[in-house]
């Protein structure tokens, strides 16, 4: 594992710097575990201060030190996102894999559920979810109702490439081999469809944030919790460009910037390492 | 009869680099032939012996990682001399299709499916002959009479005929600009026995109709047996013996292509056919001195050290073998088994 | 004793253009025929890409259900209603597959396939009698687990990765061994090694084989007995060496005619003779007829 990891930063510029950009926003979200202050309090410190030494990205209308203020949001968005990728993954994984390799009535069945999912409109469904939990309505909850939605198109992209290894005759030989349906999804098959995990990994955490932003900044999430969505509401609730508190914004939109071209950068770097064709020239085939 | 191609100690290796794995593939090691104006010359050797990365050169498709690091492939064409592992992309697309042209293995992967087989006349053959409407379309029905195909199939998809006319196609697109020199790899291999031997039959008598060089590369010894004038065999990316057809049957003066005779087995004939042992080496570490030596019967201590070079053992014939006056057609053949069976 | 396996008027018919379209290929028609009746055999089914040769292996693997009529293993069916009952089979009836670089992942190692063979067919789970068994059933095809263990595929040659395949579908002691063009992909110099192989096999080891291939020669080389066949039905079948000598049906001798070998170069042109090509074009397209018996033991389908 180590070895992988020394072999990528040295002979691949993406993921070098990839690595020094997501780094530099998850060591920054950790700052929150070392903060001095409470997130939720208000009126703490001077309002709208620019950035200086004392508070180096200022302060908000609200009283709040920015710095501070965004390691929480960052923690919080970022968890959100890792949250919706893994779990949207691991449904598209599966269905995917079964749809494609078990094929027949399964693979019927699995996609039409597969097409619901994508015909449903989530939108006003995450709204309706707001109005229903109201405060209850933590990240994790959240979460994990994006989760049910961002797997579809994943689904079917897995499908495809299991549909074609489904019909190799290495396949046949595993079945020949005693080995399980679910020995063969996932030792044989998964390998072959860990690019396209990768590259949807970093799409749907893009997805996810982005809509938690758009939830957020209407006001159908639960404000008290800072994130980068809530931030931003706040921001643009006291007016921030009109008054010219413009750090308020444009802080938090450039390390989302920075993150987000980082997860690009290290998804294209470690696709490359894992592409099954790329693994074994490696390998010396 | 003058040369078309003359190859010299060619030599293209694959130069790769990923994440710190350097490999160096030596797939054409050294190789020096020539092929005649009016010749089809077979070319006989496994899978990744580097008889397919020699094609690449001499189809001059050299792209990285294969890379020609020593020697040269000249052809003698009547419009005048190009080395392809020199030339510029310009005078290679000068002379390909026109000069130089191909027949692949899989018929479909060169026909769009998409595009009516007219069209795709059109975008291969169109420039090439400087022809286009009714000349260029009067010119490619006559051509496809000869390959008895009916002008019909112009108006067909791909998907729409069967995989010996498809194949028949590709070889119309191949020659319709009468190409001097013309590149077959494994044109028949894919195919089944009947379509095979109708497929060959038309690609020789357009050969002699066009008097075209052809180099004819498959695995297949009894394909090579009818349709080659000459025959070099190829191991481990070294050209190791080359001969007439005839003579290369009947008196291989390489243990390799020994056996490779050897062991064709004939309906009529059920003498025990000899299994060579060990496997083909590879080419990214191959072994000291002749590299057929671990497989090779013959094999002396001086195989292990020295390379044999590719010497002249009798008229037209080249053997690259420390022993080759050793070298006996092996047990097999059919005036032995029908003795036996007396 | 009684036949190892019997193919009794199996027919296969695919849809096509959709269910609905009430059209129907006819892969497999009307065939029958009975392996392993007088111990172990080699019994090669010839025919060339649309003759139904691997539609019929695939229906006596159980991969497939044929449309009409039945096929029985050991007297039983091979259709099977569940898991347990599918798995017995499979230790009884093992495939060779026709491409051995596709027949192994190419990012697993090869002594996977057969370490779960073993586990899963000889109920081992100690891994020194699970070694034992792979080393037993590699040391058949002149190879040992010394040499394979822990190797990729793209470490072994076509020739060593098929013997892996080979004894792979050894490990279960099947008596019946389904070998789908076992050396179409295998170069030259291996290739014999193989044929070699599947004949030592019945001689010593008692198993039988069903060999489908295109290539006559080595067919004639191994085969006890043969079914020639065309667009899905059976043309000529019998003893394999009287058959190939001198086929009698018009493809039968359209196919013999058609093989290359270093006796056919002549110098003139290769052409197909056109009237064994009309001769076995006409038998298609007539009445099917019905297989006639002759004096050496052939059947020869007539109209």
């Amino acid at each position: 594992m180590f070895s992988v990891l020394r072999d990528l930063i040295r002979y691949n510029r993406e993921f070098t710097i990839g690595v020094v950009l997501v780094g530099l926003v998850v060591v920054f979200s950790c700052l929150s575990f070392f903060s001095p202050v409470d997130p939720t309090a208000v009126y703490r410190v001077a309002p709208d201060q620019p950035p200086n030494l004392t508070y180096i990205f200022g302060t908000n209308s609200r009283g709040q030190d920015m710095f501070w203020q965004l390691t929480f949001a960052f923690r919080n968005t970022l968890s959100f996102g890792l949250t919706v990728a893994i779990l949207s993954r691991i449904i598209s994984i599966v269905i995917g894999l079964a749809a494609g390799y078990l094929g027949g009535w399964v693979d019927r069945a699995l996609m039409f559920f597969n097409d619901i999912f994508v015909a449903i409109p989530i939108f006003p469904i995450l709204i309706l979810f707001y109005f229903v939990m109201k405060t209850n309505a933590n990240g994790f909850v959240l979460a994990m109702l994006m989760a049910c939605f961002g797997w579809p198109y994943d689904a079917r992209l897995i499908r495809s490439v299991a549909l074609g290894l489904r019909f190799r005759e290495f396949s046949r030989q595993a079945v020949f081999a005693g080995m399980s349906p679910i020995k063969i999804m996932l030792e044989e098959h998964l390998p072959y469809v860990m690019p396209i995990i990768f590259a949807t990994f970093m799409a749907n955490m893009i997805w996810s944030i982005g809509l938690e932003v758009t939830l957020a900044v209407l006001g159908f999430t639960n404000l008290n919790i800072p994130t980068v969505g809530t931030t931003l509401y706040w921001a643009n609730n006291h007016s921030a460009l009109v008054v010219g508190t413009w750090w308020w914004i444009a802080i938090p939109v450039a390390i989302v910037v920075i993150l987000f071209v980082g997860l690009f950068l290290l998804a294209v770097s470690l696709n490359e390492y894992i592409d099954p064709r790329s693994r074994l020239r490696r390998m010396g085939a | 009869m003058a040369d078309i191609l003359t190859v010299d100690h060619l030599r293209a290796y694959y130069l790769m680099n990923y994440f710190g794995v350097n490999r160096e593939v030596r797939a054409v090691d050294d190789i020096s032939l020539s092929i005649a104006r009016n010749e089809v010359y077979g070319i006989a050797g496994e899978s990744s012996s580097g008889k397919t990365s020699l094609i690449k050169v001499l189809a001059a498709a050299i792209r990285p990682p294969l890379k020609v690091v020593g020697g040269s492939a000249t052809y003698h064409f009547k419009t005048g001399d190009i080395d392809v592992t020199s030339a510029d992309a310009e005078a290679i697309e000068a002379v390909r299709w026109r000069n130089l042209s191909y027949i692949m293995q899989g018929s479909m992967s060169v026909l769009n499916p998409l595009r009516k087989v007219g069209r795709i006349f059109e975008d291969f053959a169109s420039r090439p002959l400087g022809l286009s409407g009714s000349a260029f379309r009067q010119r490619v029905v006559g051509h496809l009479e000869r390959l008895k195909l009916s002008p019909q199939v112009l108006n067909a998809f791909p998907h729409e005929l069967s995989g010996g006319m498809r194949q028949r196609v590709t070889i119309g697109l191949a020659t319709v600009c009468n190409p001097e020199f013309v590149i077959a790899d494994e044109p028949t291999t894919a195919l089944d026995v009947v379509v095979q031997k109708d497929v060959l039959g038309l690609i020789k008598d357009l050969q002699r109709d066009m008097g075209s060089s052809i180099v004819f590369v498959t695995h297949d010894m009894a394909v090579h047996a009818n349709i080659a004038d000459r025959i070099g065999i190829i191991y481990a990316g070294r050209l190791v013996e080359e001969a007439p057809t005839r003579t290369l049957f009947t008196a291989p003066k390489h243990p390799y292509t020994a056996h490779l005779v050897a062991s064709l087995p004939r309906i009529g004939d059920t003498t025990e056919r000899p299994a060579l042992e060990g496997r083909p080496p590879n080419l990214a570490n191959p072994p000291a001195g002749c590299r057929f030596h671990p497989r090779c019967p013959l094999a002396i201590d001086k195989c292990k050290t020295d390379v044999p070079p590719l010497e002249t053992v009798a008229p037209g014939q080249r053997s690259a073998c420390w022993r080759w006056r050793d070298v006996e057609p092996l047990a097999g053949g059919r005036h032995r088994a029908m003795e036996l069976s007396k | 004793m009684s036949a190892l396996l019997e193919i009794k008027s199996v027919s296969k018919h695919f849809p096509i253009g959709g269910v609905l379209s009430g059209k129907e290929i006819h892969a497999v028609e009307d065939v029958s025929f009975s392996v392993g009746g007088h111990g172990p055999e080699i019994f090669t089914i010839i025919g060339e890409s649309g003759s139904g040769k691997t539609t019929l292996a695939r229906m006596i693997l159980g991969l497939e259900r044929p449309t009409m009529g039945e096929i029985l293993f050991q007297g039983q069916p091979v259709t099977h209603a569940n898991r347990r009952e599918r798995l017995r089979f499979m230790g009884k009836v093992q495939p060779v597959f026709q491409n051995p670089f596709e027949a192994f992942n190419p990012l697993k190692k090869v002594d996977r396939y057969l370490a779960s063979t073993a586990r899963r067919f000889l109920d081992l789970s100690a891994q020194p009698a699970v070694d034992a068994a792979m080393d037993e059933a590699l040391q058949k095809v002149g190879l040992s687990l010394a040499e394979v263990r822990g190797r990729f595929p793209h470490e072994l040659s076509g020739g060593q990765l098929q013997r892996v395949a080979i004894a792979r579908a050894l490990i279960p002691n099947p008596p019946l061994l389904i070998a789908d063009e076992p050396v179409s992909m295998v170069d030259a110099s291996l290739r014999m090694a193989i044929v070699n192989l599947l004949r030592d096999l019945r001689d010593n080891t008692g198993v039988s084989v069903i060999y489908i291939t295109h290539d006559l020669a080595t067919a004639y080389y191994i085969s006890d007995r043969l079914v020639i066949m065309q667009r899905g039905r059976v043309v000529e079948m019998g003893p394999a060496r009287p058959i190939l000598d001198a086929p009698e049906h018009a493809y039968s001798r359209l196919l013999k005619a058609s093989v290359l070998a270093p006796e056919t170069a002549t110098g003139d042109t290769l052409t197909v003779q056109p009237e064994l090509a009309a001769a076995s074009a006409a038998a298609l397209a007539g009445p099917p007829g019905s297989l006639v018996g002759r004096p050496d033991g052939r059947l020869v389908r007539q109209a």
